[in-house]
């Protein structure tokens, strides 16, 4: 490009002066790196460096800078120059802090910082400064999906902070959950006795601010759009059906509880005096607190609440997890009892007694009011009459056969079932037990699909990935479990509540609340064309050259996040407020035509090919590291800061997600003479702690395939290795480079070298 | 069974926590056990108790009425602390215990011959004659729990402890024939009748 003028800063602080010939690297820059300005600086974060910087953008017409001085996780704020391209070439962290101070070790120090320089110069010349999306618009509503604790929060929370709100409830009228129970487990101290579910005000307050819009006995019948411009189709049963406009989404439609109809052996459905937790509700809602035995309206004087009936289950015929909220629930129930009557004996059967929270104090309270509390499992319940005998193993006495019979009501705490919608991986995971040998999942699909009965989306996406949000285990909505718990893997749309994970009343209320304002940011930030989460404030978003694709779709169908949609033409469409800005679609493009304008398969490809590789008897070879910038390049850096010795011979660029290395890149380092690429990413599978969800999965994946590639080319399988890091191996990332330097040593030179 | 039992297990039925809460010392605190067994892991004799306290609080819960009042388990209780000192829910276990211990005395359901128990009547029944403990009296009474052949050989086993302490003048013969009292045997008898009397009252044992 002709108006490209570039201009190179090398600092001389931080001891960077007294191990490094920085006239020398200037003169890298100004031959190899082709920089136009070249100047050295001996303290270049301070004012007048920063001054001198700016200067030259201002009078000197510069537009692309590059800056060797720390690492680009350091002194971010001074080095913050929006209006041009930028590139660092991290010589503190990257090489003077991780190599020894001695006299041996000087000539390899320099040229490691020299390649750095070149790579940095190189790096940015490819770069374009962002302008951020021209399509950005704003839309400062939310649609609430559910009207329950979680949902009317969620909704009051976001009006509170000046924002509209279009809440959709299924039911009637709102409260969910809180609307059908006689009084709540206490919110505040003293956590002593139930507490009024307040869900009256709750509503009223809804009702009566301008800013929030209530569809009751309504649906979601359509969702399109991305942040910033959804459009939704409310459905209601009416037919009457209203089109809203908003900026972000909150799912919270919140749980069921598990159907006790699947525990006859407790007796549920066999006796009217078998209720489970929501019955009960009912019970003492009708009474007003007082209760009586629902088969005959008799007096109830003995009442036994069965704990984890049909949870934490390991046969995997019911519920294999543990709800959370349902040891307090029962305590509260009990306490229904208690408090009106305290001769009436209520035992609470349970195996491990878990009350979050304050739930401790709560629990002590009902033991002071004599809840008995009894530590066992129960096998069966019979009816017999109006009374039932209620047989269980008691674990501290170990008797196999104990009883309680006369019992006038049995209480079973069935536990939470999310209403997160379709399972848009069912099939998938059906076909994957399939091939394992267990038919059974895919059996009940096709027995579904014949018929004819859909599964009911909540949200109705009209994305490419399916309608509803991905689910994690037991059917809970997806949320970035480990590193960021409200994230979910489509951008502006956030679950809440007992959706996510089992959770009682006071978790869902923190947890809407965080939601809202998490679907505050995500309108904000598409508002202006910015990334959400996790590069937030991120303005470059992926485009593709049109005559190069080949229509493969691998972009659309990998993107974590169901970003891009195909066109009419079957093209791939990007929806940019959708985007993360990880890169997945760039690094499985086979053709290379997807790139971001400072982040491309050229910026990289180009610092790969600029770093100096010795002949093949200078016994210096050359390792490429990819590491993903979220953690294993921090980790590094930290190593670094500790003074973590490592390998002279490793050149390291930082890669946005591993998912974005496109396996050019590896053939491009190969074939200019590297002997080794080492690639460095989060963690996969289950308990995954990549950023981008499945970005590190896919690329080991992608690299699982690299071995034949390797052969091909008649080059040694160890030549690539792909190694899971996390934030905190910061001692041991500098081992397994220095490991994977002596693999290296051992098979010798690549053959690939001076071509 | 005493009259006192049946007395009892007419008024409880089969509320035996209730009993225990009434009638117990610090028995109001059995409710409030959650099982979580530290005392049991934590007392030096755990693995010689037929049911350690854990087991006890449920068993009481359960309504294990004669399993716990004939139980030789709280006897057992060597009164080290260590359980009340490690109960995360502050229950007094070692005086639960006691009380457990001391009201199937009453009732007469505890074991008969249990060592600590004897000793204790021996101990009580000497100190309450005179309102001193008689060493002497009691040394001798414990040696010849278990007959007068075995208390021969228990008094000659420690002939040489006795002379010594008799040439150092820490044991007089002549307390076995004349004990010495404390200054108003009478006064110490009304009082404790009146202890007796009062206690009886708080623990519901007499209308």
């Amino acid at each position: 490009m002709a108006d490209q003028k570039i201009a190179a800063y090398i600092c001389q602080g931080c001891g960077l002066g007294e191990r490094l010939d920085t006239v020398d690297l200037a003169k890298v820059a100004q031959k190899e790196g082709k920089a136009h300005v070249v100047r050295e600086h001996e303290f270049l974060c301070n004012v007048d460096g920063v001054k001198t910087i700016q200067n030259d953008i201002d009078s000197e017409g510069v537009t692309h800078i590059m800056i060797a001085a720390c690492s680009r996780r350091a002194k971010a704020e001074a080095f913050y120059f929006p209006a041009v391209a930028m590139s660092r070439a991290n010589l503190r962290e990257g090489v003077i802090w991780c190599q020894p101070d001695t006299d041996e070790a000087r000539e390899t120090t320099q040229e490691m910082a020299a390649d750095y320089v070149r790579m940095g110069c190189a790096e940015v010349k490819k770069m374009i400064q962002p302008q951020g999306n021209p399509g950005a618009v704003r839309n400062n509503r939310i649609l609430v999906v559910g009207g329950g604790m979680s949902g009317m929060t969620a909704a009051l929370q976001a009006a509170k902070a000046g924002y509209g709100v279009v809440l959709v409830e299924k039911a009637g009228q709102l409260g969910g959950w809180a609307g059908k129970i006689y009084k709540r487990i206490p919110s505040r101290s003293p956590y002593q006795d139930p507490q009024d579910t307040g869900v009256e005000e709750m509503v009223k307050a809804i009702e009566t601010d301008s800013r929030i819009k209530v569809y009751l006995n309504a649906v979601v019948a359509k969702t399109g759009g991305a942040p910033g411009r959804f459009q939704v189709e409310v459905g209601q049963e009416s037919g009457a059906a209203g089109t809203e406009e908003v900026g972000a989404i909150v799912q919270a439609t919140g749980f069921s509880l598990y159907d006790a109809n699947n525990l006859p052996e407790l007796g549920y459905g066999k006796s009217a005096n078998v209720v489970d937790q929501a019955g009960l509700e009912k019970l003492a809602k009708e009474g007003n607190g007082a209760i009586r035995r629902p088969s005959d309206g008799g007096e109830v004087k003995t009442v036994v609440f069965v704990q984890c009936a049909g949870q934490r289950d390991a046969s995997g015929k019911h519920l294999a997890y543990c709800s959370g909220s349902c040891c307090n629930t029962s305590i509260k129930q009990a306490m229904y009892f208690k408090d009106a009557n305290p001769d009436v004996n209520t035992v609470v059967i349970f195996d491990d007694l878990r009350t979050p929270g304050n739930g401790e104090d709560f629990y002590r309270s009902a033991q002071n009011k004599g809840v008995t509390f009894t530590k066992g499992k129960v096998s069966a319940v019979e009816a017999t009459g109006n009374t039932c005998k209620v047989t269980f193993h008691d674990l501290i006495l170990n008797d196999q056969n104990a009883t309680i019979v006369d019992a006038d009501l049995v209480v079973l705490a069935t536990g939470q079932v999310p209403n997160s919608g379709v399972d848009i991986d069912a099939k998938l995971k059906a076909e994957v037990a399939a091939a394992n040998g267990d038919t059974s999942l895919l059996e009940a699909i096709e027995a579904q699909e014949a018929s004819g009965q859909k599964p009911i989306s909540v949200l109705n996406l009209d994305y490419r990935q399916g309608p509803d949000m991905p689910q994690l285990k037991y059917g809970f909505n997806d949320s970035h479990f480990i590193c960021f718990p409200y994230e979910t893997r489509r951008t502006g749309i956030y679950a809440a509540g007992p959706v996510r994970r089992p959770m009682d009343m006071v978790q869902a209320a923190e947890d809407a609340t965080g939601a809202a304002m998490k679907a505050i940011q995500a309108l904000e930030n598409a508002a202006v064309g910015r990334a959400a989460h996790p590069r937030s404030g991120d303005l470059s978003y992926p485009s593709f050259r049109i005559e190069g694709c080949t229509q493969c779709k691998r972009c659309t169908v990998e993107c974590p996040f169901g970003a891009i949609d195909e066109d009419e033409k079957r093209y791939p469409q990007f929806n940019e407020p959708r985007c993360r800005r990880c890169g997945t679609c760039m690094g499985a493009c086979p053709v290379r035509v997807i790139s971001f304008e400072n982040y491309s398969v050229d910026t990289v490809g180009s610092q790969i090919k600029a770093v100096d590789v010795p002949d093949e008897f200078s016994e210096k070879p050359r390792i490429l590291l990819l590491a993903c910038e979220n953690d294993a390049y921090p980790a590094l850096d930290m190593a670094a800061m500790n003074r973590e010795i490592y390998s002279a011979f490793v050149r390291i660029i930082p890669v946005r997600c591993l998912g974005s290395v496109n396996t050019i890149w590896i053939t491009d380092a190969l074939n200019s003479g590297y002997d080794g690429v080492m690639m460095m990413g989060c963690k996969h599978g289950d308990d995954y702690q990549c950023h981008f969800v499945k970005g590190s999965e896919l690329a080991s994946y992608r690299m699982s395939k690299v071995d034949d590639t390797l052969k091909g080319m008649g080059l040694e399988v160890e030549r690539v290795r792909t190694f899971e890091a996390a934030i905190t191996d910061i001692e041991r990332l500098p081992k397994l480079i220095n490991e994977y330097a002596a693999v290296i040593r051992e098979i010798g030179m690549s053959p690939f070298k001076g071509f | 069974m005493s009259e006192a039992n049946t007395q009892a297990v007419e008024k409880y039925r089969n509320n035996f926590l209730k009993e225990v809460e009434e009638r117990v010392e610090e028995g109001e605190w059995v409710k409030m056990c959650m099982q979580c067994g530290v005392c049991s892991g934590s007392c030096p004799f755990g693995p010689h108790w037929a049911h350690p306290p854990q087991e006890i609080f449920m068993m009481i819960r359960a309504g294990k009425r004669d399993e716990v009042l004939t139980s030789d388990s709280m006897w057992m209780c060597t009164s080290c602390y260590n359980c009340i000192v490690r109960c995360p829910r502050k229950l007094p276990i070692t005086h639960i215990m006691h009380g457990l211990a001391n009201y199937a005395h009453r009732l007469g359901l505890a074991p008969k011959g249990q060592p600590t128990r004897e000793f204790g009547k021996m101990f009580w029944n000497n100190l309450v004659a005179t309102g001193r403990v008689n060493e002497l009296k009691l040394s001798l009474s414990l040696y010849f729990k278990d007959g007068f052949s075995q208390g021969i050989k228990n008094a000659m086993a420690m002939k040489d402890v006795g002379l010594g302490m008799l040439k150092a003048k820490r044991l007089n013969p002549f307390e076995l024939f004349s004990p010495h009292g404390c200054k108003d045997r009478k006064g110490i008898h009304a009082m404790l009748k009146k202890a007796r009397e009062i206690e009886d009252r708080r623990k519901h044992l007499t209308s």
